[in-house]
Parts: C-alpha cells; structure tokens; sequence
C-alpha cells in the first residue's frame, strides 16, 4: 500500500487571521448569548467562559500574526504534524471533551462558583505533587508524602488550639505565635526529607524502598504522638480562627485564598527547576546520571536537596490541610502520593526519569479533580468514579508515552 | 554440500554515519578452526553479529550449507546451528547455572519445568568436556573462565554446526587456554567448525587453519595459518598508508612537565597497577593498547571516578587530591568518556543544557541561572566548534554522533580546563567529523593547552599523538617517541603479556 503523506501550505498572515476571525466569533456569540438569555439565566456563566476563550484564540492569532517574520512565512499542515498536536495537547482535548459531557448532564456546571472550587480543591494537591515530581524526575519516586502530610497536620494542629477548648492536646500550652508550630511542622517534614536523602544518597537505596521505609517510621511516630496524653487518638478539633484562616479566607467573598497560595508555589517551583543550578542539575541526573556524575554534578547534594525541598512542601500542604478543614488526624494524608504520582504521570512526567514540565503537572493535577468533582456533581457512585479514574490514568499515560520511542517503562 | 560449511559473501552493513562493514567474505569448511583477525573496530564483532541474527546484514548472502539464508533473529541462528560465545558475558548472577544453561528451552514436564532431567543434561555435557562445575552453583559465583566454558558447553548443547567464538581467552589462564584447545580439537572431531576472533597471535597460529583479516570494515584475505607468520598477521592487520587523515602538525610539544601521575595502583586488583606518566605541556600524549588495557580504568581513575588504592597525582609541580570529578573540574582536568551514549549525552535534554552542564555555576546571577549567559557562551563555543544543530533548544538525541562529541567537547572547554583527557574521542563517528575533532585538538594545544589521548585506532595514535603510551592488562609496557613508534613496535608492546 502506498501512502503519500498530504500536505497543505498557507501564509502565516492568514493562519493568524484565521484564528482572530474565530476567536471575534466566539466572544460575539457569548456576549449575544449573555444578552439573549439575560433574564432566564439558562447558560449560567457559559456566554462569560466563550468570551475569555475567544479572547485567548484572538491573542493567540494576534501573536502569530505580528510574529510571522520570526516563526516563518508560511505555515504547513501535514498528517505527521497534525498527530504530534493531538498528541501534545492531547490531555486539554480529553478534558474538555469531559467537561462538555458534564455541561450536557448538569447545564449548571458551567458557573465560575465550580471553577474557582475545582481550582480551590485542587490547591494542596498541587503543592504536594510539586514535590513529589522532583523524586520522579530522577526517576525515583516518594512514598512517604502522605504520611509527611498527615504528620505535619498533627503536629501544627496539636499547638493551634483554642485557649477555651475542652480536649487541649497540650492542656497548658500557651498561645504561640502561629508561625512557630507552622514552622516546626515543616521543619520536621523536612528532617525526614532529608532522611530520605541520605537513604537514597548515601546508602544507594532505590527510592522506592527507602521512602516506604519512613512511611512507615513516620506514620508510626505520628501516631505515638497522637496517642499522648492526654489526647488519647482523639481527633485533634478547636483549633484557632487564625489558623483556620490560614485556608479558610475568601478573597472578595469568593475565590479561596489556597489559589493564590498554590499558585505562588508553584512559580517557585517553576523558578527552581528552570531558573536554577539545582533544578538543571534535577534534569541531568534523571536523563542520565552517570553524564552527570562525570559532568562534576554533585549528585549527593542534589538528591538531598530534592528530598528536603519534596518534606519542605509536604508539610506545607500538611498544614493547610489541617488548616482548611480545622482539625487533623494521624488518617490525614494517607494515599495522597499515590494521586500525586498518578497526577504527575498524566502531566507527562516520565517515571523514567528526566522528562516533565510544571505546566504538564498542573494540568494532571486539575484534571483530577475536574474528574472528581464533575463526576460528584452527575451523582455518579463513588464506585464508579474509582473505575472512571483508573481507566483516565491508564489512557492519559498511554497517549503520553506514545510520544516517544519504544523503550520499556518510561 | 560444496567446499564450505559456511561463506559470508560481499557482506555490507551501516550504521548512521559508519559504513561498518564494506564488502567482506568469510569461508569456513566444516571441521576447521578458522581465525578472524583485525584491530579493534575492524569489524569483526559487527560481521559475526551479522551471522548470528544481532544485526541485518544490508547487502551480500550467507549460505549456509549450500543454502541461502537470510538470519533475522539469534533464535533463528540457533536453530541453523550457530552459537556465540560473547567477548563480554552477562550472567543471570542470582540464578543457577542449569537455568540459564536451557533459558528459553526449558525441558517442560507437563506444564513443569522438568529440573531434574536439565540438571542432569548439564552436568553430562560438562563432564564430555571435561568441566568441574556443579550445575547447581549459582552463575554470579562462577569464575570468569569457567563462565566461559560453561557458555562453550551451552554452544555444544544447541548441537551447533559453527561456534563463534569472541575472544574466548581474554579471561583464561594458559592452563585454562590449554583446556580450552582441548575442548575445541574435539569439537572439530565431531565436524563442527570454530571461528575464533582473538589478538592473541601465537595462540591464533596454534588453533587455526585459516586465518581470515579484516581492516577498516573491508575484506584483506584470507590464508592458511600454516603460511603465515605472527608478524605478517600483523602488518596485514595495519598495513595501511597514513595519507592526509590528519591536519599538519605545526608545533613543537614543551618539555615542561604540567602534569604527572605517580605509582598509581587501581583499587581493583585485576584492573591497572604501579602506574607512572608525565604528560608535558602542549603536547599531545596517545595510549595505546587493546580492548582491556585498562586504559579506561585509567583515566577514570585519575578523574575521580574510580577508586584507586595508592599513587599521587601532581599537576603544575603540586600534590592535587581528586576524590570526585567535582575536584577534577576545579584542578582544570576535562574527561570526554568513552561511551558517548552512556555517560555523556542527556538525550532528552536540549544542546543547549547539555553544552552548559559543566559549568553552570559561571552563569548565575543574583542567585538564578542567567539565560542570556548560558545562551551566549554556548552560541559562541558551538559555533567555534562548529556544531551543526538546527538550534539550541534542539534535543540531543537528534544531533549525528560527531556533532554530539564537539558538545560534549565544548561542554567540557566551558570549564576552562589545562589537561583534556580524551577516550576514544572519534569513536563512531564519520571521516569528516573525525578530521574536525583533530583540528580542534590541535588549537587548543596551540591555546597552550595539553591533551591525553586514548585511541585503539593505530592510524589516529600514530597521527595525532606526540607521544605514545601503551599498555596491556593493567601495566603500563612501554612510551615511545611519535617519531620512533610504528604500528608493529605499539602491537607489540600492546600484547606483551599475552602469551
């Protein structure tokens, strides 16, 4: 069979109109939709959402438009180059194809109420799987972000409580400053981080193992921490409003203060691993840690730093979970690196190490909970959503990786 | 069934960049020992991975018995009768010798796997050839020569009509080599045929009956071993003219000594011992010697990367420590490696992060990374070494193997160092890059720079090289002048301790 590859040339000039043109269309058609259906409200926020669409495809065109000397006069559209675009953004496609199925269930998904709550849920899922991709960028992993998580709850909750309350964790603890027992917490987190480094660093342990291994340390201190005296494994509540606070606030009555919070995480973490010696070095190390170990790299500090950095943000998103729902128990936290992992790996991160952006994570973070909470709000049994979910892992992944060549396990 | 049991006619094969094999032929009659020759990359491995389903053949026939096959796959070869014992062996270390004896031809009773019938198979074929080896032994616990018999026993199980062999004593005794003659004479007896690759060159006209060389992936002869002699082997081997492969050389090496190595005895027993170098200023210092020299070991160990168990090391008239390649860095040392693709390329990662990885630390600014710096000095070192990439922000992986070696060159010229350790710096890479590699070579000897080079190519040695080291299994055999060396005094001294 002879297959001649089709392809097709326009100008740059009149790519770039094209996609202004389409983008005008959209944001006109939400604004006559927003006047048309101004007093039923049957579209809710929709006409708003087609706007900042149209609004995103016009600058995109715009760009193309007044850039086309450097991109190149012309533009070709071939078979192969129409694949690779699926495949890149083929993870944007899938979402949205989700949400125009929920749309079609429950028309009333479409508000800015559920997008800042997807954005808000998905907050402290992001800051810890900012910190474990870090572990799977040199193609390890970090089993013991959940229980870093849950320990980090406690321990800042334990010290947070009100003056007034009955079952005080520390009965005559007096009213600290609210970012010392923030702090100790991170602290601590970041001291079985670096446990975890020097497992890894040191003693060459896969870090698979060495981090299942302070799982376990960790859960079982936690527990004997939280079985003392005269808390008794009593789940730890009371806590103070200026804690709670910390993740409870709504800026403008609104948008949870977590989006902003996630959202400064995550340009640090954008900043170290592309703007840093250190976040470089990440990168070398899983491409190729032999290279990098010849390069001079200095392959023991980098892992520890990776580990300290990944505890550092686990116990920060231990203490806004504590924060958010005004409580903990040692339970906080258990299998969240799992969906961290699982978000990451959609995101395009490679378990093989070496491969993976900030945007790609973000992007499986959000994903996850779209599907979570789009799949809540059609009523479907949480029976259901597990399948649902694990059957978007497997597919997402799959397409992922058929980007690259066929190596084993990637 | 003719003359021969096997002829490999007008075999060609490529790799992107290299014509590996260019025309060869190869003809074995049944019952004979027949030896392959040539220097290390002449292509022997590359024709016998041909014959044995490793690699496809691009063009040229085997016949096989009077038939012409085309052998795609090593279970094919296997069952054609063919059987290699591998130069370098891999053993499945934590299992038994019987299983990986009958890997992927287990004896199945019923839906088991019969072990007691393969335990005994083994053990009966081991005592034919006279091994004392309990099958039940595990394969890590082996010693290298009885590995090697043991993997010569697994050949004669398969019933082969040709073994080939890759140097099957690079890891014997002379007692155990003499065990080994004993085995394949009886071989022979049986009508099976032997191709023995080796370096070894008394050992070869012992063996043999015919002795086939090979030089530069093409085809030289082929001759009863009863006519030749050790030295015409080896005149054939490398007999050939040194024309304008090499820049002209315009410059006379210092006589001040910059660098120098003391007694230097790797950690590892088997590895190199007791050795002592200097290298001068602006010069150009080879070392030479064959697959397993220890050459590699060598350099690496000096840069950090091995463990080594006594010796100094000195540069400049002073003591250096280097622990780490960290340390090598900062004392102005430079090590290209020899496996490009294993310890020198990040493939997924853009020229650019891979020009700069050496010396990232010249380009921070306020704390971050500056991106102008990092492009800037990796624009003006890649276009210094003219490195064809369609632009910075290109994958590695997609660049041919000569532009990925001027990266990794001027990955290492970033970090401005004095001495520049090259191992095997134009190993597979195409004619052209090669003559680049050497232009760049000889300006930074004019920048004052020094170069110690390892190269198993004698052309490239005896080209480039001001003065050549050589060693064999470990020791350090001889260094001679550029001027007084010849192929056949460095192949001399390369297998010294070979006998």
């Amino acid at each position: 069979m002879n297959m001649v590859s089709k392809s097709k040339t326009i100008s740059r000039q009149k790519y770039g109109i094209i996609f202004m043109v389409s983008g005008v269309v959209l944001a006109v058609l939400g604004i006559l939709m927003r006047v048309a259906f101004y007093n039923k409200n049957q579209m809710y926020d929709l006409p708003w959402f087609l706007v900042i669409l149209g609004g995103v495809i016009i600058f995109y065109g715009m760009s193309q438009y007044a850039d086309r000397k450097h991109l190149g006069g012309e533009v070709q559209f071939t078979a192969r180059k129409a694949k690779d675009f699926f495949l890149k953004y083929a993870l944007i496609f899938s979402l949205f194809v989700l949400v125009i199925v929920i749309i079609s269930i429950q028309p009333n998904f479409m508000q800015w109420d559920v997008v800042l709550d997807i954005l808000a849920q998905s907050s402290i899922k992001l800051i810890i799987a900012l910190g474990i991709c870090m572990t799977l960028l040199i193609a390890g992993t970090d089993l013991s972000a959940g229980r870093m998580v849950g320990l980090a709850a406690v321990i800042s909750t334990s010290m947070l409580q009100n003056p007034t309350y009955a079952n005080r964790f520390f009965p005559n603890l007096p009213q600290l400053p609210i970012i010392v027992p923030i702090l100790i917490a991170i602290v601590v987190c970041g001291l079985f981080g670096a446990l975890n480094g020097v497992l890894v660093a040191k003693f060459n342990m896969h870090p698979f193992i060495a981090t299942l291994a302070t799982q376990v340390m960790i859960f079982g201190a936690c527990s004997l921490y939280f079985d003392t005296p005269p808390n008794k494994s009593q789940p730890i509540g009371g806590v103070r409003d200026d804690f709670t606070a910390l993740a409870q606030t709504k800026i403008l009555g609104k948008i949870s203060i977590l989006i902003p919070i996630a959202l400064i995480v995550t340009v640090i973490m954008w900043f170290v691993l592309n703007k840093t010696v250190f976040g470089k070095n990440i990168y070398a190390i899983g491409g190729n840690m032999e290279a990098a170990r010849v390069s001079g790299v200095n392959v023991f500090r980098t892992l520890m730093g990776i580990f300290i950095l990944a505890g550092v943000l686990y116990g920060f998103g231990g203490v806004l979970e504590a924060a958010r729902t005004a409580g903990a128990t040692n339970q906080y936290g258990n299998g969240y690196e799992l969906d961290a992992i699982a978000a990451c790996c959609v995101g395009g991160v490679s378990l093989a190490g070496g491969i993976g952006k900030i945007s790609g994570i973000t992007i499986g973070v959000l994903i996850f909970t779209v599907i979570q909470y789009g799949l809540e709000f059609i009523n479907v049994s949480p029976m259901w959503q597990q399948v649902i979910k694990g059957v978007i892992i497997a597919v997402a992944v799959a397409i992922d990786l058929s980007k690259y060549k066929k190596v084993l396990w990637h | 069934m003719g003359e021969y049991v096997l002829e490999m006619n007008h075999i060609s094969k490529s790799f992107p960049g290299v014509k590996a094999l260019d025309d060869v032929n190869l003809k074995v009659r049944p019952g004979s020992v027949h030896a392959l020759v040539g220097e290390n990359g002449a292509g022997k491995s590359t024709l016998m991975k041909c014959l044995f389903g490793i690699y496809h053949k691009d063009a040229g026939d085997i016949i096989l018995e009077g038939q012409n096959t085309d052998i795609l796959s090593t279970k094919q070869a296997l069952s054609l009768g063919i059987s290699m014992i591998h130069q370098e062996l891999h053993p499945i270390r934590f299992r038994p010798v019987w299983e990986s004896f009958w890997l992927g031809r287990f004896i199945k009773n019923g839906i088991m796997v019969d072990k007691k019938t393969m335990v005994e198979k083994t053990k009966q074929i081991f005592d034919e050839i006279e091994l004392n080896v309990n099958p039940e032994t595990l394969s890590g616990d082996l010693s290298p020569s009885n590995l090697q018999l043991v993997e010569i026993a697994k050949a004669i199980s398969y019933n082969a009509k040709i073994i080939i062999m890759d140097e099957p004593t690079s890891s014997l005794t002379n007692n155990e080599t003499e065990h080994l003659f004993k085995i394949i004479r009886k071989l022979q007896k049986k009508g099976c045929s032997v191709i023995y690759i080796s370096h070894k060159m008394e050992e070869l006209l012992q063996i043999c009956d015919q002795v086939t060389i090979m030089r530069d992936g093409k085809y030289i002869g082929s001759w009863p071993a009863s006519e030749m002699t050790t030295e015409e082997i080896i005149n054939k081997m490398v007999g050939r003219e040194l024309t304008d492969r090499f820049p002209h050389k315009d410059y006379t090496p210092g006589t001040e000594t910059v660098f120098q190595v003391k007694d230097l005895c790797s950690a590892v027993p088997r590895s190199f011992q007791h050795i002592s170098f200097e290298l001068h200023k602006g010069e150009i210092l080879g070392i030479g010697g064959l697959v397993g020299a220890q050459r590699t070991e060598l350099v690496e160990s000096i840069f950090g990367l091995r463990e080594v168990s006594s010796g100094e090391i000195w540069k400049n008239g002073k003591q250096i420590e280097i622990h780490c390649s960290d340390d090598a860095k900062r004392n102005g040392l430079a090590l290209l490696t020899e496996e490009r693709r294993a310890s020198g390329v990040f493939g997924h990662l853009s020229v650019l992060d891979n020009t700069v990885i050496a010396s990232q630390k010249r380009y921070v600014k306020n704390g971050m990374l500056s991106e102008p710096l990092r492009i800037k000095s990796a624009d003006h070192i890649s276009k210094e070494l003219r490195v064809k990439t369609p632009s910075l922000s290109t994958e590695m992986e997609n660049l041919s193997g000569g532009n990925q070696q001027k990266v990794l060159l001027a990955r290492w010229l970033l970090t401005e160092p004095d001495i520049l350790i090259l191992d095997e710096p134009t190993r597979g890479i195409d004619v052209g890059a090669k003559y680049e590699i050497y232009t760049i070579m000889l300006r930074l000897i004019h920048r004052g720079k020094s170069i110690i080079m390892i190269s198993s190519e004698m052309p490239e040695l005896l080209g480039m090289s001001d003065r050549i080291m050589v060693m064999c299994e470990g020791h350090l055999t001889g260094i001679l002048d550029s001027s007084e060396a010849d192929q056949v005094s460095i192949m001399r001294l390369a297998t010294k301790y070979m006998e």
